[in-house]
């Protein structure tokens, strides 16, 4: 095996072995186009790393661990984060280190180069997805060149990759990955060059912007764009950019610098420039027999052809497909600063106003009618916030990710998810709850009068408890209305504390000092500019992990009055209905309101397996979210009203633990969940209390009853019954 | 076959197979799990690893005697006359002591993707120290191989 081949050397027979992009690129070099140099590292290389180090079966046990359909996009992308995790961890074998060294170190000794991917297949007519995998763009040296391969290696196994697996004939089994190392070009001009334009057979597309073009393909910076004749080459028309900014190389990678006037003012592209560019994506068509898309650079007037592939065809129906709305999360930091300021000054401070105002209104003074009304006006602003939540709060969870990538890289941790250790040390709405509860459970625990003082009415309670509990249910009550019917409010956070006082008084897991030894070690990797970059996406890393959050606790206090507004409805009509009403749907409650000869439809008796069902559960596997291990038996929340049967040491299991479920986690001794994923409310929520928590167990709820002994192995990720 | 064959041809097996099947019991009932396990060279120790929350663990607790199948057959016909099979007899316990980065680097070695498994707070590293091996080849034909102390 010939582990790196220099670009003029690859022949016809090293197609396979060198991937799409290094292919197209040795093709352009034999054929006399402007190419900056580069070298192929084959497959072979990555098939001889992840077998030599046992990470062929790494990879495969973690893809294994649920079946791909089961799968939700948030899996994905942690299942990425730990593979890709495992490469940073698992050096290259000595042998092959030496044999990837040596050509690398003579081809381009301290000389700057991009690392980029080169799948094989990638060059196939089939659907192709820019950004799919990775690029490294800037790195010098070849301790630094083979380090970036590992980590182009494991974007082989990117959430994206893993999302479109199916287009990209990702097999688990087979798949593989070559890589090219290309002298970078500080271009001064660069951009993407369609010969076909996708929409409209006739044209040809260019796209433009100043400096490199990692700006444009990101989508960081906005291009100028072109529309030509594809026959002639002559402009049809041409759409400015608001410039701004542009891509520029740094002592280490890239960054984005403020353009001077002079070029914010004039297109990147002269006519002449247009020209050629166009010819250049006409000359890579003639001679690879397909319509491409062109990379390519201009510096000091020179025109380089950074890569080539065939025009991807559009996929037939991507109508339905949200992949590409999961795609679009992947935001830059930039973006991500801009959301935060948005969601911070303004979508929470109206969610908060929503609400508030929701409470203000008197429901029981409404008509039959008027309540009708006020249910489906509820409920459409409900429904609203929702929209609002997966378009703008949803996104803005990235940004969590993305430190979590940068802490990887820097780190190098064993666990994948250290860094939501750093993340977690910040204010949250729900531990603020959480809080007070705790303060008032422990009161009762000192003074066991304050006990007899909520169950029974007749006594007078304490005044300054009176006074606490009257602050929670003002700040929090209406979180409660979801799981007790009006005017029960009371009676369930009573309970709720009666159980708290029964247990020893718990705090969360808050290890101040361990995240600030955390913090530190991190930044003291980054060193001026870069060191305030770093503080930067930490500070945008916790407001993503709060908000995350508390944008749940915001939502679920709107949710909780639409639900008041139903459980009036309810007591409204249970005079008709007194066995169903406290079981009538939203719609249901309306009608029965406007219609007072509704009749319900009676409920389908609750499903029950016939006596000694054969098939159990034994042990069940998930994701581990929260480490450590709990015992204890299970409460299998199927309606919010289970919430207050919830007993102290009893393990919570759900479908998904949602905001207003979480004042019992300081009840519980551990979580398992069937929506999976790391970054979840349920995750999240586990960890500040420090509880075992696994999630993503697929029909959790279904293969676990309460009252089923249990054991939550939070470090492995599995649940195991009796 | 004298000693050092058999006890070559035992080697070679262990060394040639990655899961073995564990033999335990619980309240008299016994209970077959597969286990990815390594071997010593002097094969006086097999090592495999657990959950501490698995019945086999459980089991084990309860009556450490255990026995271990490991065998090369191939699903096929011509299994009858190739196959090999060792099992192997002895005393399970779990490794917490100074020799368990001996055995633990031993494991990994050989079951290198099972890094994560092991490392686990909650899983346990189990050593059996194997009193004698049987092998059966050749259908029918089966020796005894004693451990030496």
């Amino acid at each position: 095996m010939i582990p790196v081949i220099p670009i003029r050397s690859v022949s016809q027979k090293d197609r396979s072995h060198v991937g799409g992009k290094g292919f197209a690129l040795a093709m352009m070099a034999r054929n006399r186009m402007n190419v900056p140099d580069a070298a192929c590292i084959g497959e072979e290389a990555y098939r001889e790393y992840v077998t030599a180090t046992g990470l062929r079966e790494r990879i495969l046990l973690e893809l294994h661990r649920k079946d791909f359909g089961d799968m939700r996009w948030e899996e994905l992308w942690d299942a990425g984060l730990r593979i890709r995790n495992m490469f940073l961890n698992t050096p290259i074998p000595p042998a092959l280190l030496a044999a990837l060294r040596h050509p690398i170190e003579a081809g381009f000794q301290n000389r700057a180069v991009v690392v980029r991917s080169s799948a094989p297949g990638e060059d196939s007519a089939k659907a192709s997805f820019a950004g799919v995998h990775e690029s490294y763009v800037n790195i010098r040296g070849s301790e630094a060149i083979l380090e970036h391969v590992r980590l182009v290696w494991a974007s082989l196994w990117s959430d994206a990759a893993l999302l479109y697996r199916r287009e990209l004939g990702l097999d688990v089994e087979k798949s593989t990955m070559a890589v090219v190392v290309q002298e970078i070009i500080a271009g001064d001009q660069s951009g993407v060059a369609f010969g076909r334009n996708p929409n409209d057979d006739s044209q040809a597309v260019i796209e433009a912007v100043y400096g490199l073009n990692q700006g444009l393909v990101d989508g960081t910076v906005e291009p100028d764009r072109w529309i030509l004749n594809r026959k002639t080459g002559e402009v049809v028309s041409h759409t400015p950019a608001h410039r701004q900014k542009a891509m520029v190389t740094s002592v280490e990678g890239v960054k984005l610098k403020s353009l001077p006037p002079a070029k914010s003012e004039a297109p990147p592209l002269d006519e002449k420039k247009i020209k050629e560019v166009y010819d250049l994506a006409m000359r890579a068509e003639r001679l690879f027999g397909l319509p491409q898309d062109v990379e390519w650079t201009f510096t000091e007037d020179m025109l380089y052809a950074l890569q080539s592939r065939p025009i991807t065809t559009k996929l037939e129906d991507d109508s339905g497909d949200k992949r590409p709305w999961y795609r679009s999360l992947r935001r830059s930091f930039e973006n991500l600063q801009a959301l935060r300021t948005k969601i911070e000054k303004e979508l929470i401070p109206a969610m908060i106003e929503e609400a508030k105002g929701l409470a203000s209104q008197d429901l029981t003074r409404l008509s039959v009618s008027e309540l009708a009304d006020e249910i489906t006006r509820r409920s459409g602003i409900y429904e609203k916030w929702v929209d609002m939540y997966w378009r703008e709060f949803i996104p803005f969870a990235h940004g969590a990710r993305l430190f979590g990538q940068v802490y990887n890289d820097v780190m190098r941790p064993s666990d994948p998810f250290e860094f939501m250790n750093l993340l977690a040390a910040t204010q949250m709405e729900s531990l603020e709850r959480n809080r007070m509860l705790e303060k008032m459970a422990s009161m009762i625990r000192a003074n066991p009068a304050l006990a007899e003082g909520l169950t029974n009415p007749q006594v007078e309670p304490d005044e300054g408890f009176r006074n606490t509990l009257n602050e929670f249910i003002a700040k929090f009550g209406d979180l409660f209305r979801g799981v007790a019917q009006s005017g029960q409010q009371q009676e369930a956070i009573s309970k709720l504390l009666l159980e708290m006082a029964s247990r020893s008084p718990q705090e969360e897991h808050g290890r101040p000092k361990e995240i600030e030894a955390l913090k530190k070690d991190f930044l003291s990797r980054f060193k001026g500019e870069q060191r305030a970059q770093a503080i930067e996406m930490l500070e945008l890393g916790r407001a993503s992990y709060r908000l995350r959050d508390d944008d749940n606790i915001h939502l679920g206090r709107i949710e909780g009055q639409m639900l008041a507004a139903v459980n009036e409805g309810r007591r409204r009509v249970r005079d008709r209905y007194p066995d169903e009403a406290d079981h009538l749907d939203k719609d249901a409650v309306i009608a029965a309101l406007q219609d007072p000869h509704y009749i319900p439809q009676k409920r389908a008796p609750g499903e029950r397996d016939p006596e000694g069902y054969r098939v159990k559960a034994r042990q069940l596997v998930g994701q581990p979210a929260g480490p450590g291990i709990a015992r204890g038996r299970a409460r299998v929340i199927m309606d919010p009203s289970d919430l207050l049967d919830f007993k102290a040491h009893e393990i919570l299991v759900c479908d998904a633990v949602d905001p207003n479920m979480t004042f019992v986690v300081p009840l519980a001794a551990g979580i398992v969940e069937r929506r999976g994923g790391m970054l979840i409310h349920g995750a999240i929520i586990a960890r500040e209390y420090g509880l075992p928590c696994v999630t993503g167990v697929p029909d959790a709820t279904s293969l676990i009853r309460t009252g089923d002994q249990l054991s939550v192995d939070g470090y492995l990720g599995i649940v195991i019954l009796g | 076959m004298d000693k050092t064959e058999l006890e070559k041809a035992i080697k070679d097996l262990l060394a040639s197979q990655q899961l073995a099947v564990l033999a335990t019991q619980g309240g008299g009932q016994p209970y077959a799990s597969l286990v990815a396990f390594a071997a010593t060279d002097d094969l006086k120790h097999l090592v495999f690893a657990t959950t501490r929350t698995t019945r086999k663990f459980a089991n084990i607790a309860e009556e450490a005697r255990v026995a271990l199948l490991v065998d090369n057959r191939a699903n096929q016909d011509s299994d009858f006359h190739n196959a090999i099979a060792v099992t192997a007899m002895g005393i399970a316990r779990e490794v917490n002591d100074g020799k368990r980065e001996h055995f633990l680097k031993l494991y990994l070695t050989k079951h290198p993707h099972l890094q994560d498994f092991v490392m686990s707070p909650t899983c346990a590293l189990l050593n059996v120290m194997v009193d004698r091996y049987y092998m059966v080849s050749r259908f029918q034909n089966v020796m005894e191989f004693h451990v030496d102390e």
